[in-house]
């Protein structure tokens, strides 16, 4: 039994109408003998046979309306079949997913039609590149392959990663690749992101940073919530946010959104060490090349607030407070891009000749966006010098995951009512401290100032600057 | 909403837009009698001979006359009948309907749509398979379409008819009566320009326009059992193209596979890589892939060899299937 | 090329037939049935050429005279300009004035539709364009009419005049003559529409399909050859294996006419009548005028390595504007004296278009991006 299929009868017709059939059940039929009258949108013909036999069966009636490819009719086929005998040809076991019904796979004349009978009635090799298997090949072939999919791709970072992770501040290190070779994807970084994981630093070990940010210290903050579009009248402007203002804005939002921050503020009498600074900062900047300003000194005596208040040189953690054995003083440094903070390590170990050159380096160094990792991670306690801007009084944020932060103010003169009772003009500086209430109450900070401020009142002739 | 095939909202627009406009007139090979695939049938009775003009055998004076018509106020649609012969012509649309405004700072212009049949699958070999997008997306001053739903074909027919510049309408020859869907009632037009996400999906996008749009979004359901999202993009118009589109569908999956069933080589895909390469380049999560035809003369008449050439749903799977692993 | 002790024979022959028409209408007619009944041979390539100037008032003749200078004048300044560094290329027509200005004169301006190719400098000035407008093309400012410094030199273009940009592919244009006229005759309007070229031009298959194109459907287009002998280097031998561009028009079974192309009155009332055949209906006419460039093909060429100096001396001393010169003073339309004053007028009036157009701005760089597509689609 042969089955006979609608054919395609002209380029872009899709289904033909069966007007007549010319043949009845039981009808012998020869080779080109007309079948029935098909109508289509394009042409109207007779379809010849193309086997001799005997009709079996009409499967549509006259007047249907059937797609490409759709059994028509059953032909009985007797003993003269055509020298080679069509095979049937089944839909290939592979064939496309979106194969339709009526869209021809080898023959022209539609799924699993016969050949018509004046073309070499041999069936058409199966279709191709179904490979062994069952895999198609898209062309070009192995485009994936010239990207190096083979092998261990865990440390091999695509566009897309590498800016999730640096938006997100992420150790990839972390992060567990699911793609091609333990390949990390973008939604790799995105599941860990949302995880929550990315935000909890592991136990006792320090986060990783990144160079030029403001802080010496990485912790994943969580992603900004979406504020609603900021109304921009004409005029306005939107001045796109760099990664060192991007990451300013997210460090200083976590600050304010974890740590519960008080404030305190004592005044200091730089009189004496301005007058000392005064006598010797010429021969200083002939010897060292660099300028003795008040800020050696100040992180000179904090190192000392510090020492004796080890509390304050911490950071809170779930586990617990975690003391920091070494000093690193981070220094905040104004530049274009925004504030950077370097840090001076080992800053207890210094003498203020060196605390001096070390910061004029930073500076230097921050200024011209020179700054290796190394110097702006590992910070433990930051110093700010807000004096520099004018100010007398501030209130910075802390940075976290330190403690706190120091700020001295502008050094004016003023008239002071000293210990005899005497009217004296005196050369005052504020500094004021904010901190983590989470980590060190009011009597702490009162002892640290009381030390620093002690500190500073003591430097005079007799202090060694090396 | 009524169902329609897309040569039937081909042939919707053309006829509803000429009953509105006495300016537009059609003119090509065999018009009168409805044209090889059926395109103008009944326009010689509803118009009439001076509007529905039978031409002689040569491609460049059916653009060359109608560039003439389009100079002197009318509308003209020059039906070019099969894509694969639309070269003799290219002098004229390239050195004169797309450069008339241009070339003479805005003061003549040229109102003309070139309607032809594009693209394979349909046993027509070297000769009435071709795909030419990417030559004539290449000239500025001409507008390239290439819709892939009966709904847009009728909207953008309309448009083209209505536009100010020379259109290039190519319609899929495949999807003239494979494609049957509901259009919207009413007078109403699709944008020339827009890009359509035909399915949105976070994994994988897929640039494709014509018969490969819907061989993609078949994939795209193949796949997605197997967990991958898949969104697809439809482009509809190459030139101009909706560069917004792509780059936020580009960005959003980080990984691109571009489909299109003409030659790999220079292929229209080639520019969506390019911008998406440029563009998009650090929300980038793995090469982008393209999926095309192989570098013979498009294509092959013997089925085993066109199906060799043609891309489909299951070549387009096994590529999505490669990216979504990278 | 046609070889020059031809004309003279055949001018006389169709100047005796239109001597003995009264009237500029008559002659058209009397000619037109010349042509229906005077079998293939005398319709498709008779030389038409008259030895009276009927349908040109004196008056009219003096301007026609004064528009053919006038063409002279610029295209002599455009080789002296570049010459002199101030633009980059000429490419001109010298010698053409008599088949251009006899033809446009036979065309209403802004009413029939002018697609001149880029030596028409004549057809355009004719038509109205001024010398202004065509030294600011020339020289490529932003004010200029045709295209603001976008194309090369003599791309003429102006819309208000109904002439149509082009481009520089040969032979391109001819397509766009039938699908203008279509559009006039379907809308019943009278326009004619005259599309010139050389005859290099007649080798293309735009020249085929275009004439036949609007054989077929009978339209209003004059196809008008300015049959100069020579596509650049290449003479007539080697573009076609008949003798005349007119005898094409057998191919289409349209009317092919040759005229002596620097005799301005034939060359007028030649046109004068075709123009008039194409408003009244009857189909498209394929107008030859035989005429020679005295220049090189444009700045870039040497015209030496391809024809002799005795030729071209030959051909000088037909000049057309010498022609129509003398015609005039022996029909008493000219003095030597107005002869003198008009030529004073004339150089000045190039004079100051030159000085306009140098000092006229440059388009502005960014413009380039201007004009792509329609503003706001």
């Amino acid at each position: 039994m042969t089955t006979i299929t609608m054919p395609q009868l002209g380029e872009s017709v899709s289904e033909g109408t069966i007007l007549k059939w010319l043949k009845a059940e039981g009808d012998d039929v020869a080779i080109d003998e007309s079948l029935c009258e098909v109508e289509t949108e394009k042409v109207n013909t007779e379809i010849p046979s193309p086997y001799e036999g005997k009709i079996a069966k009409l499967l549509v009636a006259e007047g249907e309306t059937v797609k490409v490819g759709v059994p028509i009719i059953e032909i009985t086929e007797s003993g003269a079949a055509p020298a080679a005998a069509p095979e049937k040809v089944a839909a290939p076991a592979a064939a496309s997913a979106g194969q339709q019904q009526g869209e021809e796979t080898e023959t022209f004349a539609g799924d699993g039609a016969a050949p018509p009978a004046e073309a070499p009635a041999v069936p058409e090799p199966r279709r191709e590149p179904v490979a062994a298997g069952g895999e198609v090949q898209a062309w070009p072939p192995g485009q994936m392959r010239s990207n190096g999919a083979g092998g261990d791709r865990s440390t091999r970072y695509s566009p897309a990663v590498l800016r999730l992770a640096e938006e997100h501040k992420l150790d990839l290190s972390r992060v567990k690749g699911s793609g091609a070779g333990g390949r990390i994807t973008r939604k790799d970084v995105m599941k860990f992101v949302d995880s929550g994981e990315a935000a909890v630093a592991p136990a006792g070990t320090e986060p990783a940073a990144t160079p030029a940010t403001p802080v010496a210290e990485g912790q994943e903050a969580p992603p900004a919530a979406a504020a609603a579009p900021a109304p921009q009248l004409e005029g306005d402007e939107i001045r796109k946010l760099s990664a060192t203002r991007r990451t300013i804005g997210e460090r200083m939002r976590q600050s304010i959104v974890e740590q519960p921050q008080a404030w305190m503020m004592v005044e200091v009498d730089m009189t004496e060490l301005a007058r000392y600074r005064q006598s010797v900062k010429d021969q200083f900047r002939e010897r060292e090349g660099v300028d003795l300003t008040f800020l050696p000194f100040i992180v000179k005596a904090t190192v000392q607030g510090l020492k004796d208040n080890p509390l304050l040189n911490s950071q809170w953690t779930p586990d617990g407070i975690l003391v920091k054995k070494d000093i690193n003083i981070g220094v905040a440094v104004s530049t274009e891009e925004g504030l950077i903070v370097p840090v001076v390590r080992a800053a207890d170990g210094k003498s203020i000749a060196g605390l001096a050159q070390e910061i004029a380096e930073l500076a230097r160094k921050a200024r011209i966006r020179k700054l290796a990792l190394a110097d702006v991670t590992g910070g433990t306690f930051t110093v700010d010098n807000t004096g520099a801007f004018g100010s007398i009084a501030s209130a910075p944020i802390v940075n976290p995951p330190q403690a706190a932060i120091l700020s001295s103010e502008l050094i004016v003169k003023r008239p002071i009512v000293m210990p005899d009772d005497s009217i004296a003009v005196r050369h005052m500086m504020n500094m004021c401290i904010s901190f983590d209430h989470r980590v060190v109450d009011g009597a702490d900070i009162g002892s640290f100032m009381r030390t620093v401020k002690e500190r500073l009142q003591s430097f005079g002739a007799d202090t060694p600057l090396y | 909403m009524a169902e329609r095939s897309v040569i039937e909202a081909v042939r919707d627009g053309m006829s509803e837009m000429m009953a509105a406009d006495e300016r537009i007139f059609i003119l090509g090979e065999d018009v009168q009698q409805g044209g090889v695939f059926r395109a103008t049938e009944g326009f010689l009775d509803k118009f009439g001979p001076q509007r529905v003009v039978d031409t002689p055998l040569a491609e460049a004076s059916i653009v060359g006359v109608a560039i003439g018509a389009a100079l002197n106020g009318l509308l003209p649609i020059a039906e070019i009948q099969f894509a694969d012969f639309i070269h003799p012509a290219m002098d004229q649309i390239l050195s004169e309907a797309s450069r008339l405004r241009y070339r003479s700072v805005g003061t003549w212009t040229c109102p003309l749509v070139i309607r032809t049949p594009w693209g394979g699958g349909i046993h027509g070999a070297l000769y009435h398979s071709q795909s030419i997008e990417s030559i004539y997306a290449h000239i500025p001053g001409l507008k390239v379409v290439t819709p892939a739903f009966p709904e847009d074909y009728k909207g953008m027919i309309k448009s083209a008819i209505e536009d100010p510049d020379p259109v290039l309408f190519l319609e899929h020859k495949k999807l003239y009566r494979s494609i049957k869907t509901e259009i919207p009632e009413g007078d109403y037009r699709t944008p020339i320009g827009p890009a359509a996400v035909r399915r949105e999906g976070d994994d994988v996008t897929i640039f494709a326009y014509g018969l490969m749009l819907h061989e993609s979004l078949k994939a795209a359901e193949e796949v997605a059992g197997e967990g991958t999202n898949c969104e697809v993009v439809d482009l509809r118009c190459l030139r101009p193209l909706d560069k917004e589109t792509i780059l936020s569908s580009a960005k959003k999956t980080g990984k691109v596979l571009v489909v299109y069933e003409d030659n790999l080589t220079g292929g229209f895909g080639a520019e969506i890589v390019a911008i998406v390469a440029q563009e998009a380049f650090e929300y980038l999560d793995a090469p982008i892939m393209r999926l095309a035809g192989p570098d013979i003369p498009t294509m092959p008449y013997a089925p085993p060899l066109e199906h060799f050439y043609m891309p489909d749903a299951a070549k387009i799977a096994a590529a999505i299937r490669e990216l979504a692993a990278y | 090329m046609v070889k020059a002790t031809e004309r003279p024979t055949k001018s006389r022959k169709a100047a005796a037939r239109g001597n003995g028409a009264k009237g500029r209408s008559d002659g058209a007619k009397a000619r037109s049935d010349g042509a229906k009944t005077g079998g293939a041979a005398q319709s498709n390539a008779a030389i038409a050429g008259v030895a009276s100037h009927i349908g040109l008032e004196n008056e009219r003749l003096a301007e026609l005279y004064r528009v053919m200078l006038t063409s002279r004048l610029v295209q002599d300044r455009m080789f002296v300009l570049q010459r002199q560094g101030r633009a980059a290329f000429a490419i001109t027509g010298q010698g053409h004035e008599a088949a251009q200005v006899g033809t446009a004169a036979a065309l209403k301006p802004g009413f029939d539709w002018v697609i001149p190719y880029y030596r028409d400098v004549g057809v355009c000035l004719t038509l109205g364009m001024t010398a202004r407008e065509i030294m600011l093309d020339f020289l490529a400012r932003a004010e200029g009419p045709c295209s603001g410094g976008r194309q090369m030199p003599t791309h003429w273009s102006k819309r208000e005049l109904n002439i149509v940009s082009g481009s520089s592919p040969v032979g391109t244009q001819i397509l766009h003559a039938p699908g203008i006229a279509w559009a006039s005759k379907i809308r019943g309007e009278k326009a004619v529409t005259a599309v010139f070229f050389g005859e290099g031009a007649t080798s293309t298959g735009e020249f085929h399909e275009g004439l036949n194109f609007a054989a077929i459907h009978k339209l209003p287009v004059i196809f008008v050859c300015e049959n100069n002998g020579y596509a650049i280097s290449e003479s007539s031998e080697k573009q076609m294996s008949v003798k005349h561009v007119a005898d094409r028009a057998k191919g289409y079974d349209i009317e092919g006419i040759m005229v002596d192309g620097n005799d301005l009155i034939a060359v007028y009332q030649t046109m004068a009548w075709l123009v008039e055949e194409c408003r009244n209906g009857r189909g498209p006419k394929l107008l030859e005028a035989k005429t020679y460039r005295i220049v090189p093909h444009s700045s870039d060429d040497d015209d030496r390595r391809y024809r002799s100096r005795e030729e071209l001396a030959d051909w000088m001393t037909r000049d057309p504007i010498d022609r129509t010169k003398k015609y005039l003073i022996d029909h008493g339309a000219l003095t030597e004296e107005q002869d003198a004053e008009v030529r004073e007028q004339v150089d000045v009036e190039v004079k100051e278009a030159v000085a306009y157009a140098l000092g006229a701005p440059m388009p502005e760089p960014e413009t380039a991006l201007l004009h792509v597509y329609a503003e706001g689609v």
